[in-house]
């Protein structure tokens, strides 16, 4: 289908998916002032369900469900013993005792086997719905306009999501999204993929909307500072020092992680993740090493040149002296060192609003 | 868009334009298609000698880093550099005003393992 529309494609984690369809850049910018349809079928679902459902997860993610109700979804992490992230997901409650777990789909099957293995002792069942569920991600000012007429169902706000009918095909529609603009993520049965592709291409036609590949949601991501799982989270990276403290909630009683991300939240790590722009031109890239007083103090965890900005960015996971905002660092690009700053993050905040009301998205 | 019949192109899509002992080096049209969006360019320093077929530029476009190849050996004797701050003029322009570099030709034997707009047509047309 995508090859159709002139898509580059990639092999990613065994999808073969468009990395472009026509340049990163302008699907970039145009999911930035317009809107932009990206193929997610990749990532994978799993259903939780069972009168310990919620007891459950509660141990298992490091985020509280109590500010969770039927209806909203919520980011987590989920993490080892030791603090490290296993994987970060979104978390839809269906109902009172079933939820709807949204991971990274390289990490399927190790998340399914760490759920069942942590699930003996509730009364829960766990179910891998992955190969059924078709998703696509509507994005931009203008998603709005273009679900609306499709469907007359109040629209939720943002964080929140309904089922409905659309065209016949039963889906879940959340307002949440990997871009930072107003926007929609839509579940459905996989089968359906094609015909609900279509049907949002052509009632976005008169909006500009476009297919997306996976350049640009990266690029779009980076801007936003949202992580990416084998990026800035890993097996060897703590919530902590991903600077993801607010996803770790330690009101809520115990949970797997739950010491070391104490301690790590009280006396603070070696290491944390900053944002930084480059000051020299130069592009940083995942890996390069960064410097500081001459020696080697981290890496860049992603880094790419930013279509809303114009400039290089990044970001690095460096010792903690030198990620205050303004300090100077250096990141080496193949044999030079270039200038870069640390700043404040994010590049790019969420312009959806509030309620996820369209705002015209800003470009610098 | 034509490759134009006057240049020499490599098997890595750098053509040379040949003047005297000295040639103009820039990536092909279909190389600047391919690489869409380039956003930046690591020039090499004036004086390097650079070696037939071996790194003598760096682009980068959002996604990728891809290396330019010296179509001969030689010494840079200019470079480009309004790329430092318009990098786009390869995508606009790839054989005219994205022109990267100028090196002395040192040994012009090297010329006779380029490939001439007609074998390089064709060997894009294979790809």
């Amino acid at each position: 289908m995508h090859e159709q529309l002139g898509a580059k494609m990639v092999d990613f984690g065994g999808w073969y998916m468009p990395v472009y369809y026509t340049s990163v850049i302008d699907e970039h910018i145009t999911t930035r002032t317009k809107a932009g349809l990206f193929d997610i079928c990749h990532m994978g679902e799993f259903i939780v369900k069972g009168n310990d459902s919620k007891r459950f997860l509660q141990k298992i993610l490091t985020n509280n469900l109590d500010k969770l109700c039927t209806g909203k979804a919520m980011y987590s992490l989920m993490c080892y013993e030791n603090g490290t992230c296993v994987d970060d997901l979104f978390v839809y409650q269906l109902n009172e005792n079933e939820f709807m777990i949204v991971v990274n789909s390289s990490t399927i099957d190790k998340d399914f086997e760490w759920l069942k293995r942590h699930s003996k002792e509730f009364d829960v069942s766990i179910i891998n719905i992955s190969e059924q569920t078709g998703k696509l991600d509507l994005q931009g000012p203008l998603a709005e306009k273009i679900l609306k007429k499709l469907t007359s169902v109040d629209f939720p706000t943002r964080f929140h999501f309904v089922e409905l009918d659309v065209a016949g095909i039963k889906t879940l529609f959340s307002r949440t999204g990997y871009t930072a603009e107003d926007g929609f993520e839509l579940y459905f049965p996989i089968k359906e993929t094609e015909k609900m592709w279509n049907l949002l291409m052509e009632a976005g036609k008169e909006y500009g909307l476009k297919p997306i590949g996976l350049g640009a949601r990266d690029t779009l991501r980076i801007e936003a500072c949202y992580s990416l799982y084998g990026h800035e989270l890993n097996e060897n990276i703590t919530p902590i020092e991903a600077n993801l403290g607010w996803t770790v909630k330690l009101g809520k009683g115990d949970f797997i992680g739950r010491s070391v991300l104490e301690k790590q939240k009280e006396s603070g790590t070696e290491k944390i993740l900053v944002a930084f722009e480059m000051i020299d031109k130069g592009i940083p890239r995942e890996h390069y090493s960064v410097f500081a007083d001459n020696r080697e103090i981290g890496y860049v965890t992603s880094g790419t040149y930013s279509p809303t900005f114009k400039k290089p960015l990044g970001r690095a996971l460096i010792k903690k002296e030198f990620s205050h905002v303004g300090d100077r660092i250096n990141i080496k690009v193949r044999d030079k060192l270039y200038n870069a700053v640390v700043v404040k993050k994010p590049f790019y905040k969420y312009k959806g609003g509030k309620n996820g009301k369209s705002e015209r998205a800003e470009i610098h | 868009m034509e490759n134009p019949k006057e240049l020499k192109y490599t098997k890595e899509h750098e053509w040379i334009k040949i003047e005297n002992d000295v040639g103009t080096v820039g990536i092909t049209d279909f190389a600047q298609n391919a690489l869409t969006d380039i956003v930046f360019v690591e020039l090499p320093e004036k004086g390097k000698i650079v070696e037939q077929l071996k790194t003598a530029a760096t682009i980068e476009s959002v996604k990728s880093v891809s290396d330019v190849y010296a179509p001969v050996s030689g010494e840079v004797v200019k470079v480009n550099e309004e790329l430092k701050d318009h990098p786009e003029l390869i995508n606009n322009d790839p054989y005219g005003k994205g022109w990267i570099f100028k090196v002395r030709i040192a040994d012009k034997n090297e010329l006779n393992s380029l490939m001439s707009s007609k074998e390089y047509a064709k060997m894009t047309k294979e790809e």
